[in-house]
C-alpha cells in the first residue's frame, strides 16, 4: 500500500496535499495496490481526500502532535506506515515534508528521493523515479534498492485530479512521545497567496526595478492574475524584498506554469532555479540580456512602460 | 560548547553540467568545486560566530575522497578548529548521514546547510537527527543559544516560526542565519596547521542511487512581442501557452 502524508492548514488541505494524493493513487496503480492518506491533526473534511484518489483516510490526533515537530510527526508517520504495511510513503516537498522524509527513511530503512517530479517506473523489476538535480540544470533517475521507499513530491509536478467519492475515515490510536520543541510564535508574512514552491503563476523582478519603492507595478501585475511575487538574489540581498522571495540556485527553486521576469538579466544561477517553469516571459530593455535565450516570449522595452501595459491588457482580457 | 558543521562539496555555480559513460556519471572534466554555499555561508559562519560568543570548538565533517581536502581547508580558514573527513565516496544521502551520525555523538549542536546545490536533497540533516534521536529544525534563518537552549526561527511556506529547544539538536541553515565571510590571509595560513583527521567509514548501504541523468532540452526560440501590443502577449499566453 502507498501511504500519503497530507498537510492541512486551518483545517483545509493544501494544494500540495491534493497533488500528493493524486500522485499516490497513480503510484499505487502502477504497483497494483491502494493509496491511503494520512492526516495528522485537525482537518475539516478528511473524507474528501477520497475524491483525489485515496481509498482510505487515516487520522491521528494526539496532544503531542499539537504543533509540528519533525521528531513526533516522523514517529507518527513511520508508526502508521509500519502498522499498515506501506511500501511507499509520499510526503509533500515542502519545508515540513523535507524535514520528515529523512527521518521516516531511517526509521523504515527505506531509500529516499526528495523532489520526485514524475510517477515511478518499474523497469525490469527495479523501482526508478526522477527528480531535478543541479537546481534544475539536469534530471536524475534514481534507483531504489530497498523494500520500502520514501518520496517527497515536488510541487506543481502534476495536477490534483478530483472525481472520486469520499473515502472512509479511520482514527488511529498511536502512542506519540512528547515533543522537545516549544513553539514561541508564528509570523505570517504572506497573506493567502500560494507559497513560491507551489505557485502556478509567478511574477518576478530584479535590479532593473531601480529601487523597492517601484514594486507597485509588479504587485499590481501579480494581483490581476493571482500570482505570487519573487525576485532575483541581489534584490533580496540589498533588502529591497524579503529573503523568501529570492529564487534561483541559492534561493527557492520553482516550476510554475508561468514565470514573468522583469528587469532580471538571466544569470546562470538565476536560470537554474526557474528554468523548469512551463512558460517564461522576459521583459528587459537590453536585447542582449541572456534571459531572452531561456524565454518563450520576450518583450524588449522599458519595464516601467511595459509592465503597467501588460496589467491593463490582462484586465481588459478578463473583463 | 562543541559544534559540528557538516560540509559538502558541490560544483561551482557556473560549472557546465554534463554527463558521461552513457549519461550515468557526472562529467567532472573542467569542473571547479566549491563548498556548498548553504553549508559555508550560513551554517559554518554562524557556528564560528556562536563559538566566538560563547566559547567552545567548531569541528567540520565531510564524507568524501582526499580531493575534498581543499574545501575542508577553506572551512578551517573561515574559522573551524579541526576537521574530520570520512574517507568514502558519498553515493547516497543515507550513507552520508550514517557516517556523520557515527562521528557526531557528543556534540551540542550539529549544523548543516538546508540542501546542497547539486542534488538538492535536504535529506541528510533529518537522517542524522533520527540516527542520534535528536530534535531537528530545518530551514533555520536565525539561531541563538542561551542557557543550554537554542532559539530558532525557521522558514515555513508563507511565513516564519520561532521555537525553543534544549541542546543537543540538529539545525539546517538557510539564508538569513549569517552573512558570507571571506577567509583572510591569516586564516588561510593557520588553516594549514589545523588538524584534519581522516577516518574510515562504517558499513552502510546505498538504498537510493542515481541510475542515469538527462539534460532537459533548452528553449529553442523566444518569440519577441511588440511592446506596444500587450494584447497580443495576453492572447498568446491564453491561447498558445494556455497558462492564463
Ligand atoms: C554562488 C552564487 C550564487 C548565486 N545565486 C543566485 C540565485 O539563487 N538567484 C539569483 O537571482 N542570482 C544568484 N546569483 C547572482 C547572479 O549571478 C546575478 O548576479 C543576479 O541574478 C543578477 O540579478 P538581476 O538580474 O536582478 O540584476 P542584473 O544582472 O543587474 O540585471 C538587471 C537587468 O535589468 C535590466 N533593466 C534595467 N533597467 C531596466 C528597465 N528600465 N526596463 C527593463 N529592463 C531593465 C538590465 O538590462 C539587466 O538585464 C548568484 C551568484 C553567485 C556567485
Amino acid at each position: 500500500m502507498v501511504l500519503v502524508y497530507t498537510e492541512a492548514h486551518n483545517g483545509q488541505f493544501k494544494k500540495a496535499a491534493l497533488e500528493a494524493v493524486t500522485y499516490g493513487n497513480k503510484t499505487a496503480q502502477v504497483m497494483g495496490t491502494k493509496c491511503v492518506a494520512l492526516v495528522i491533526g485537525e482537518a475539516t473534511n478528511p473524507a474528501e481526500l477520497g475524491k483525489y484518489g485515496a481509498a482510505e483516510v487515516m487520522t491521528v490526533n494526539s496532544g503531542n502532535l499539537a504543533h509540528f515537530d519533525s521528531q513526533t510527526y516522523g514517529h507518527a508517520i513511520s508508526a502508521v506506515a509500519q502498522q499498515a504495511g506501506a511500501k511507499v510513503v509520499i510526503l509533500p516537498h515542502s519545508s515540513t515534508g523535507k524535514s520528515l522524509a529523512g527521518r521516516v527513511a531511517v526509521k523504515l530503512n527505506a531509500g529516499c528521493v526528495s523532489g520526485a517530479n514524475a510517477i515511478h517506473t518499474m523497469d525490469g523489476g527495479v523501482f526508478k523515479v526522477k527528480k531535478n538535480v543541479f537546481s534544475g540544470k539536469a534530471v536524475a533517475e534514481y534507483q531504489l534498492n530497498s523494500d520500502i521507499k520514501v518520496l517527497t513530491l515536488s510541487g506543481n509536478s502534476l495536477k490534483a485530479e478530483d472525481g472520486g467519492a469520499d473515502a472512509t475515515v479511520t482514527a488511529m490510536d498511536l502512542e506519540v512521545p512528547a515533543s522537545r520543541v516549544t513553539i514561541l510564535g508564528v509570523d505570517k508574512q504572506q497573506g493567502d497567496l500560494a507559497p513560491l514552491p507551489e505557485a502556478e503563476l509567478v511574477v518576478s523582478a530584479g535590479r532593473g526595478m531601480k529601487g523597492p519603492e517601484n514594486w507597485g507595478i509588479i504587485e499590481d501585475l501579480a494581483k490581476v492574475i493571482g500570482a505570487t511575487t519573487a525576485c532575483s538574489r541581489p534584490v533580496a540581498d540589498t533588502g529591497w524584498r524579503p529573503h523568501h522571495e529570492h529564487v534561483g540556485q541559492t534561493g527557492v527553486a520553482i516550476k510554475p506554469n508561468l514565470y514573468i521576469a522583469a528587469g532580471i538579466s538571466g544569470a546562470i544561477q538565476h536560470l537554474a532555479g526557474v528554468n523548469s517553469s512551463k512558460c517564461i516571459v522576459v521583459i528587459n530593455k537590453d536585447p542582449e540580456a541572456p534571459f531572452f535565450k531561456a524565454a518563450d516570449y520576450g518583450v524588449c522595452a522599458d519595464l516601467f512602460d511595459v509592465v503597467p501595459k501588460l496589467t491593463e491588457a490582462i484586465k481588459k482580457a478578463k473583463a | 560548547m562543541k559544534l559540528l558543521v557538516c560540509i559538502s562539496k558541490t560544483p561551482e555555480t557556473t560549472a557546465k553540467i554534463a554527463f558521461k559513460d552513457g549519461n550515468t556519471t557526472f562529467d567532472e572534466n573542467g569542473v571547479q568545486y566549491i563548498m556548498n554555499p548553504y553549508d559555508e555561508w550560513y551554517a559554518l559562519v554562524r557556528a564560528v560566530e556562536l563559538k566566538e560568543a560563547h566559547g567552545g570548538t567548531v569541528t567540520v565533517i565531510n564524507v568524501g575522497p582526499a580531493s575534498n581536502d581543499v574545501v575542508i581547508r577553506k572551512a578551517l580558514a573561515i574559522g573551524a578548529d579541526d576537521a574530520i573527513r570520512v574517507d568514502a565516496d558519498p553515493n547516497s544521502s543515507m550513507f552520508v548521514a550514517k557516517q556523520i551520525a557515527e562521528q557526531a555523538k557528543d556534540y551540542d549542536l550539529i549544523l548543516l546547510g538546508k540542501e546542497t546545490i547539486d542534488y538538492n536533497g535536504s535529506e541528510v540533516g533529518a537522517m542524522v537527527a533520527e540516527y542520534l534521536d535528536l530534535p531537528y529544525v530545518s530551514y533555520g534563518t536565525n539561531l541563538d543559544i542561551a542557557d543550554g537552549k537554542a532559539t530558532i526561527t525557521r522558514d515555513i511556506e508563507g511565513g516564519a516560526e520561532s521555537s525553543q529547544i534544549a541542546l543537543p539538536l540538529v539545525v539546517s541553515a538557510a539564508k538569513g542565519m549569517a552573512e558570507q565571510k571571506i577567509p583572510n590571509m591569516r586564516g588561510i595560513m593557520i588553516a594549514k596547521r589545523k588538524p584534519l583527521n581522516v577516518v574510515a567509514p562504517v558499513a552502510a548501504e546505498d538504498l537510493a542511487v542515481v541510475a542515469s541523468y538527462t539534460v532537459p532540452e533548452g528553449r529553442t526560440s523566444c518569440k519577441m512581442i511588440d511592446p506596444d501590443n500587450m494584447d497580443e502577449l495576453v492572447r498568446l499566453l491564453q491561447e498558445e501557452a494556455k497558462v492564463l
